[in-house]
């Protein structure tokens, strides 16, 4: 405002609404800076020097007359501050008018703004809403921009939660991930449900024999191999509603909801034996293994409770193997059963 | 409700009266030990079995655990980015009362689904305030009368508040501001970092 003869009533206008602008000469020097941009001067008052060695024109690339800039009136203009902190800037040029109403004939007003570099320009100029009209939306800008940095850091802490629990629910899953059937935490999860339910079932414990000799002569890719159709055959040889369950290691167990006829439990287990022993070509080698089955029913003990039954299928797949490699057993109550023919 | 309002309460309880406290809070009204997901939404019935499991627990009136909260929200160091986007409202207290007709407009620019009740300033006479909030949840007067007076604090304005009661769903407080300066109050600056 010291050169009052060039901003009279319109310099105060612009002032108010654009507190950003700056109101240059004919030979480019700044004649009158609005109060916002007169903070933004890390080379001390700006009015007196020229406009292009504090601002830096980076586009449009035009030679640094004033003629030349008039002619990007109305263009945008990207400029940066040539000293520290190098703030970026966008611009408007208006020409003035030539009947010195508004300013300097020859002259320019420019408009500038922070464009995207707002945020840190107004910590590095320590700028309040004050500086900016009350129709600027920069307040709202730096609003949005906590606001959205405060719920998107809420939604990543959720999302790294979620992560966790993920993991974890994994860990808790219940398929065994290298044969797909179910684990054993699932086995005790349906032995439960079916002790309750109080329904008859029938188990089946199955080791599968010399599959140790194919993993110590073939290696456990072979050895996996063997697993992963083992478990694929006792799937297709048992009923939906029934859970094959890979319990660790080559034993599996057979939670058969319902079947409780000897002679269909004992047809599952010869079916079972010979698909096993079918001989799995794995690397151009064929693997070779057989199974042990001990079977129980849970209506042949007096307290039929999952525990009881899996001891009872335990100890008949004890016999089982006993009786040699290759055959199943089934549980009766006080008696050592006869190995059932192959 | 929205899980930021839910986080709050939870917060609240478990920053003024111990995690063991908030366990007990929660267990009696059958929500997540485990505190709420800001970012989730939940039943709004949750939130009001957790208030009344609050209340029985802390044997206070619920219109204080409301305001509690109100001014909680404003004055605890680890809402500092609560506060300041409520700074962003006004450069001073009169300022900020007006911006609270906004308030609804500005929660949902940063969360989308956080939908806060209506709040709307009646001015009766110079420095004579009312804020009314409507159709909302029971009690939100409540939590506004103590938000005001932390915000008020935080302007280092001398103000009155009185919740005049409500009727059909909406709240009435009343204001009076003594004086805008009375104190120097607590700093903003627009460019600050937090978190």
């Amino acid at each position: 405002m010291k050169r009052a003869g060039f901003t009279p009533a319109g310099g105060r206008v612009l002032d108010a609404l654009c507190p950003m602008h700056a109101l240059i000469d004919s030979t480019g020097h700044i004649r009158h800076a609005g109060p916002t941009l007169d903070k933004v001067r890390p080379g001390g008052q700006l009015a007196g020097q020229r406009f292009l060695e504090v601002f830096e024109l980076r586009r449009p690339r035009i030679a640094g007359t004033m003629a030349s800039l008039r002619d990007a009136a109305g263009t945008k203009l990207h400029l940066r501050l040539r000293a520290r902190p190098h703030t970026a800037l966008k611009g408007l040029l208006v020409p003035l008018p030539d009947d010195a109403s508004l300013g300097p004939p020859g002259g320019a007003v420019i408009n500038l703004s922070f464009g995207i570099s707002v945020v840190d320009a107004v910590r590095d100029f320590a700028l309040t809403s004050a500086d900016f009209a009350a129709t600027d939306l920069t307040v709202e800008m730096l609003y949005l921009v906590e606001a959205k940095s405060a719920a998107m850091d809420a939604s990543r802490r959720l999302n790294l939660r979620l992560q966790g629990a993920m993991i974890a629910a994994e860990e808790q899953a219940f398929t065994d991930t290298l044969t797909g059937v179910k684990n054993r935490r699932a086995m005790d999860h349906v032995l439960r449900r079916l002790a309750a339910a109080g329904t008859p079932f029938a188990l089946m414990q199955l080791d599968l024999d010399f599959f140790k000799a194919v993993n110590d002569r073939l290696g456990h890719a072979a050895g996996d191999h063997v697993l992963q159709r083992a478990a694929r055959v006792m799937v297709d040889e048992t009923r939906a509603c029934d859970t094959v369950v890979r319990a660790g290691g080559d034993e599996f167990v057979l939670i058969l909801d319902g079947l409780t006829d000897t002679d269909r439990l004992s047809g599952m287990a010869d079916r079972l034996i010979a698909e096993l022993e079918r001989p799995v070509r794995f690397d151009g080698q064929d693997c070779r293994i057989s199974a042990s089955i001990g079977i129980a029913r849970s209506i042949d003990l007096v307290s039929p409770d999952p525990e009881a039954v899996m001891h009872a299928a335990d100890m008949a797949l004890y016999a089982a193997k006993g009786a040699g490699r290759g055959r199943h057993r089934l549980f009766v109550e006080g008696t050592t059963p006869p190995a059932a023919p192959r | 409700m929205h899980g930021l309002i839910n986080k709050a309460i939870e917060r609240f309880l478990r920053e003024t009266y111990g995690d063991a406290c908030w366990q007990d809070i929660a267990r009696a009204a059958g929500t997540p030990e485990a505190g709420f997901e800001c970012m989730l939404v939940y039943d709004a019935a949750d939130t009001f079995r957790l208030l009344d499991a609050a209340q029985a627990q802390l044997d206070k009136p619920r219109a204080q655990i409301l305001e509690d909260i109100g001014t909680f929200l404003v004055s605890h160091p680890g809402l500092e980015s609560l506060r300041r986007l409520l700074r962003f409202g006004g450069d001073d207290f009169v300022e900020f009362l007006h911006s609270l007709d906004d308030l609804p407009e500005r929660a949902r620019l940063a969360v989308p689904d956080l939908d806060l009740p209506r709040i709307e300033l009646r001015e009766h006479a110079a420095n004579h305030y009312s804020v009314i909030s409507e159709h909302g949840w029971p009690g939100f007067g409540r939590v506004i009368v103590g938000l005001l007076r932390a915000i008020a604090d935080d302007y280092g304005a001398l103000v009155l508040l009185d919740h005049k009661g409500g009727r059909e769903g909406t709240e009435v407080v009343e204001v009076r501001l003594l004086e805008q300066a009375f104190a120097k109050g607590r700093a903003f600056h627009l460019g600050a970092r937090t978190g």
